[in-house]
């Protein structure tokens, strides 16, 4: 049956507590940030631990204050960052109950204290950081590239492609694969061992669309599936969640219909 | 432990090139519970007494003997595939997975056989 409690070995305890600095910027600067833990080499429990940092003397986004805690307090502290511009998908996480990228969410947008986890339902590898071995391979799964019967054209040429069939593609070409969608969807917490979830399904529609592609029937027959495909019940997460504002639930609603229509 | 990669884990057993046909009947059966369903009702409430006499002779009338049928297998239908998607969504262990789905699909045959014979034997039976 479902699983309404964490296991025992995943219930988060209450952590360690870093007070505020001696001399603060400003009145009111210094915020609490709560933050998940987890060390896999002691085999204790997860915890939640708190940091008083001071706003004043930091960037904006809480990637810059994660990367002051790790410079600053606790060099401890793991995450995964890169681009620190949105547009890598490295730091995604739950920040504030949401899953989103901390380098591009301010602070200040943030109310009372700001309570930071991994990404929800995936392993946890260490502190904030998730196992996304899963994902990638159904990310693989999907066969993301060109599938062709007509000959290539010579190397001196394109697959030509009018501006209106590049417009089908620009939105969902843009996915960055941060997996905030597929880990917001309660679907994809159930049964993401054969749901593939809104991020392949985005990315899978993405070369349905794509007119250069002539692979599209195998590729609706690979989708066609009712845990592949039908696991999604338009609960919409995945587009609340999507931090570069694309629309996976729209995509993965016209590949329903996309099948639907090939058999009538 | 199995050392399977992770893409063929993901493979697992193939696309079983069904579920359409699912996810259409859920959505045609939908919408044809909306009239269905408020016609129902609304006759249930229009009603001066609901005494037996009135009830069966209302059921009898063909109209209504063939729009409860089709209220019946729309309903029986629009549950069967539904409930079949919560127990797929929560229920994991394989057998008990699989005897759910079994029992739902039989219980839901029988809803569908004891409604429609309902109908069809007040509708065939002499008007008292």
């Amino acid at each position: 049956m479902a699983e309404f409690r964490l296991p025992a070995k995943s219930r988060v305890a209450k952590g360690k507590t870093h007070g505020a600095p001696g001399n603060v910027s400003a009145p009111g600067k210094v915020r609490q940030f709560q933050i998940y833990r987890y060390d896999p080499d002691t085999g204790e429990n997860p915890r939640l631990d708190t940091y008083a940092v001071d706003t004043g003397r930091c960037g904006p986004m809480v990637l810059d204050v994660l990367i002051k805690i790790k410079n600053e307090i606790d060099s401890t502290l793991t995450f995964r960052r890169s681009c620190r511009e949105g547009i890598c998908g490295s730091c995604a996480m739950n920040i504030d109950g949401v899953n989103t990228l901390a380098c591009i969410q301010a602070v200040a947008d943030i109310q009372g204290d700001v309570r930071i986890y991994p990404l929800p339902h995936l392993p946890v590898v260490k502190d904030l950081v998730p196992d996304l071995t899963n994902f990638y391979a159904q990310y693989a799964s999907i066969k993301p590239w060109l599938q062709t019967r007509t000959p290539p054209p010579p190397p001196d040429r394109e697959r030509l492609q009018s501006k209106e069939d590049q417009e089908l593609i620009n939105s969902p070409s843009a996915c960055i694969l941060c997996a905030c969608c597929s880990t917001s969807c309660p679907s994809y917490w159930w049964n993401s061992d054969r749901y593939l979830g809104p991020a392949a399904l985005l990315a899978a529609y993405r070369w349905l669309v794509d007119t250069r592609d002539e692979a599209t029937g195998s590729r609706l027959d690979d989708l066609e599936d009712p845990f592949r495909l039908y696991r999604c019940h338009t609960i919409m997460n995945c587009t609340n969640a999507c931090p570069k504002d694309l629309n996976p639930a729209k995509a993965i609603a016209a590949t329903k219909r996309l099948l639907a229509e090939r058999r009538l | 432990m199995s050392l399977k990669s992770p893409l063929g884990r993901v493979l697992g057993l193939g696309s079983s090139g069904t579920g359409t046909e699912h996810w259409v009947g859920q959505r045609l059966s939908a919408i044809a519970l909306v009239p269905l369903t408020l016609w129902f009702l609304l006759s249930l409430l229009a009603f001066p007494a609901l005494d037996f006499y009135a009830v069966t002779a209302w059921v009898a009338a063909p109209l209504h003997a063939v729009l409860l049928v089709l209220l019946v297998i729309a309903l029986v239908y629009h549950s069967s595939l539904g409930t079949q998607v919560v127990v797929e969504d929560y229920v994991h262990a394989p057998g008990p997975r699989t005897l759910m789905l079994i029992i739902l699909r039989l219980v839901h045959i029988a809803l569908a056989v004891a409604g429609i014979l309902a109908v069809f034997l007040i509708a065939t039976r002499a008007p008292l």
